[in-house]
């Protein structure tokens, strides 16, 4: 008989990590999504994601139940990756000069003609994945949640422990530093 | 270059390519290997290690200070010129006192 989440927990709680690997299957496809947003590099993605089921493990006895487990796992994954973020902070000082062709040539199109530049060409994917790396920890995990992800601000709250007022204050700095950050590539590309 | 119109434009390009949830083979494996290779926490053995570890500078200040202790203090010169400091702060402090007794 197929044992139920709740049933599985309690057995890790009580230190079976057998217990544990129905769990990780289920909703590892999830914390990967996740993680992918953070981190470019595949090695990258699999050590943060293997740091988040560690960390589900050993905290799983402050899971209450109250709430799902997904939410529960989903607020230790967000904070995993922001710390991954704060500790890599210094790679992001990458210069624009390191645009690639085929991104260079979207934001030519786009200057051109707004519309003929297609937000499903991979161009416009890198060149969006570039921005986001040259912005601050909070600022790339708010952009990501608020504006890329369709998060609430309550939802953003909850995931990373933010207050509301907080959170608010941060996105509209990320926005104001998303916002300088593209006024330095057409400031570089087009003066 | 309309700036807003751009991050609008990358905005939407991101949401429109969403990051893959592909998982390793054998992803589940590796981690409960790695939790299985991971020592617990042991509290009480963390409690004895941190012990041991403050036993070396607790006995080293003990040795030190007794040393000290029984070091001999230099009160045999200068007794005439200076008063004794500990007997000014005595009189002093019980000055009052003193001048009460006398007038009963």
């Amino acid at each position: 008989m197929e044992r139920t989440e709740a049933e599985l927990i309690a057995a890790a709680v009580n230190g079976d990590p057998v217990s544990f690997e129905p769990l990780i299957q289920k909703y590892s496809p999830r914390v990967f999504a996740t993680a992918r947003r953070y981190a470019r590099l595949e090695r990258e993605v699999e050590d943060i994601v293997q740091e988040i089921w560690i960390k589900a493990f050993q905290k799983l006895g402050s899971f209450r139940g109250d709430a799902p487990f997904e939410h529960w796992l989903m607020r230790m994954a967000v904070r995993t990756c922001y710390d991954f973020l704060r500790a890599h902070q210094r790679n992001r000082e990458s210069a624009f000069s390191e645009i690639s062709d085929p991104e260079d040539d979207w934001l030519e199109r786009f200057a051109a003609a707004p519309e003929s530049a297609s937000e499903h060409a991979d161009a416009a994917k890198q060149l969006v994945a570039r921005i986001l790396e040259q912005m601050s920890p909070a600022g790339r995990l708010i952009i990501t949640l608020l504006e890329i992800e369709d998060r609430s601000v309550k939802e953003i709250a909850e995931l990373t422990g933010w207050s509301v007022p907080l959170v608010k204050v941060r996105a509209f700095r990320a926005r104001g530093e998303m916002k300088k950050i593209l006024e330095r590539i057409t400031k570089d590309k087009y003066l | 270059m309309n700036t807003e119109e751009l991050r609008k434009k990358l905005l939407a390009a991101a949401r429109a390519n969403p990051p893959g949830d592909h998982v390793p083979l054998a992803f589940e494996k590796r981690v409960l290997a790695n939790l299985a290779a991971r020592p617990t926490a042991d509290i009480a053995a963390l409690w004895a290690r941190a012990l041991w570890r403050a036993a070396v500078p607790c006995v080293a200040l003990t040795v030190l200070l007794g040393a000290f202790s029984f070091m001999p203090t230099n009160t045999t010169t200068n007794t005439v010129n200076e008063p004794d400091l500990s007997l000014t702060f005595e009189e002093t402090l019980l000055a009052s006192s003193d001048q009460q007794e006398e007038l009963w």
